[in-house]
């Protein structure tokens, strides 16, 4: 049977009705029609489709999505502002972090959540908080460089 | 799929949901995520018990430790206390998958997905923790060495929860869990071991020692054990723990390692794992987690 569930995405209340076995990066997609959440590996491996969830990165494509009812979440379209890009989207595009780009969304998640608990991290750490996330074009000194340049910009900004 | 599914945010709300029949799912790091590799189907009837805030949480207590199920590997891999008298608890909880992994994967679920290879099991089983476990028919309490049925099978009837986890108090103690790993992250053990020493002027008075994906479970080496007590945990003990272990394992040749190289590295993480208990209980910093990279290679 259907449940009820109100799904708090980006800020905007979603009430719909889902099957249990229902993922989170299903409804996104389908339902929300909120498509940066990417399906890569579809069984946790691979980061592509990670959101936030209260704050915590979480793969989205192995949650079932009546388990974030009421909970916030965050996919990558809730990052910018308008048409300002978030620190991190603008340092992944001046680092050259975005080769094909499947990952971006998913690496820009896990490096949202790294810098909100950790502002200032250190090279490993920014490579142990995107361990979750895999590059198939193995862009990674791009990345982690676009992470470096923006936690510095975050931090100045404070 | 048609299924039934609750969501309660009390104990006994959710173990009428097991009684009649449904499974439980908290982080779904292992059962919604093997329903995605197509290992098993999603079960029909879920009880989601991520919102009983009863189930969560680490209280210290009598000494000990009392964990709930659904506390996260993350909690565990940062709690002041864990890091530093459950030391091995902390080494294990925080090379668990991802950071993604460990915020929504729990203790309980780790456990009741009773892999051989499962991180926090060698560390608990050293600390010779107890699960509690909850039905509609009452609440009982089991060793955690009773608790693994084989390899992703426990001894849980399929209406029981694990409620928490106790863990005793260990005084003038060392530990330290490590794992053989081809990888830093997102990575589960090849083999691993756990040392959990006490010393009583400077020589081993208790030492417990258990390995990990070298067994159908995780399990405890009591030769291993007994040839550490009254040395001194030096490089020649920690060695031949590590040759005892290795002897007693009974390890698989599979898609990550064969079975020779297996019980070849038994031996290297077994050493290790003492080495780096044997140093904690001298009061010696090693970073957690006790990564192979800790040791060195030699």
């Amino acid at each position: 049977m259907r449940y009820p569930v109100t799904l708090q995405v980006n800020g905007m209340p979603y009430p719909l009705e889902l099957e249990p076995g229902r993922t989170l990066l299903s409804v996104l997609r389908v339902e929300l029609g909120l498509t940066g959440s990417k399906e890569g590996c579809d069984d946790s491996e691979c980061g592509a489709c990670m959101v936030l969830v209260d704050g915590q990165p979480v793969n989205s494509c192995s949650y079932l999505a009546l388990q974030s009812d009421g909970r916030d979440v965050t996919t990558v379209e809730g990052l910018a502002s308008g048409t300002t890009l978030h620190p991190l989207q603008r340092a992944f595009l001046e680092h050259g972090g975005v080769q094909c780009g499947f990952c971006t969304p998913g690496m820009l998640i896990s490096a949202t959540a790294l810098l909100a608990a950790n502002p200032d991290p250190t090279e490993d750490e920014i490579r142990a908080g995107l361990s979750g996330n895999l590059c198939r074009c193995t862009g990674y000194v791009g990345i982690v460089a676009a992470v470096q340049s923006a936690s510095a910009e975050v931090a100045s900004a404070e | 799929m048609d299924g039934r599914f609750a969501s309660p945010t009390a104990l006994v709300d959710a173990l009428a949901a097991t009684a009649d029949g449904y499974r439980a799912v908290a982080g779904g790091t292992d059962l919604v995520v093997g329903s995605r590799q197509g290992k098993w189907s999603l079960p029909e009837d879920l009880v989601a018990l991520d919102r009983i805030a009863e189930l969560r949480g680490i209280e210290e207590s009598a000494g000990g430790l009392r964990i709930g199920a659904t506390t996260s590997h993350a909690d565990l891999a940062r709690d002041p206390a864990i890091r530093e008298r459950w030391t091995a608890i902390a080494d294990a909880a925080s090379i668990v998958g991802s950071p993604a992994t460990r915020h929504i994967g729990t203790l309980g679920g780790n456990l009741a997905n009773a892999s051989p290879a499962a991180e926090t099991s060698g560390p608990l089983l050293c600390f010779e923790a107890q699960v509690e476990v909850s039905s509609t028919a009452g609440t009982r309490r089991v060793a955690l060495d009773g608790l693994f049925g084989g390899p992703g099978r426990t001894t849980l009837h399929s209406d029981e929860l694990i409620v928490a986890v106790d863990v005793p108090g260990l005084a003038s103690a060392g530990s330290c869990y490590v794992r053989l790993e081809f990888r830093r992250q997102m990575e589960i053990a090849v083999v691993g071991a756990t040392a959990v020493v006490s010393l009583d002027g400077g020589l081993v008075r208790d030492a417990r020692i258990a390995i990990t994906a070298l067994a159908p479970t995780v399990r405890r080496v009591p030769a291993a054990e007994s040839a550490l007590v009254g040395t001194d945990g030096g490089p020649s003990a920690a060695a031949e723990a590590g040759r005892l272990a290795a002897e007693a394992a009974k390890p698989i040749s599979d898609v990550r390692a064969s079975l020779d190289y297996r019980r070849a590295m038994a031996a290297v993480v077994v050493r290790r794992a003492v080495t780096g208990a044997i140093a904690r209980a001298h009061g010696e910093t090693i970073p957690i987690p006790a990564s192979a990279s800790t040791f060195g290679a030699r």
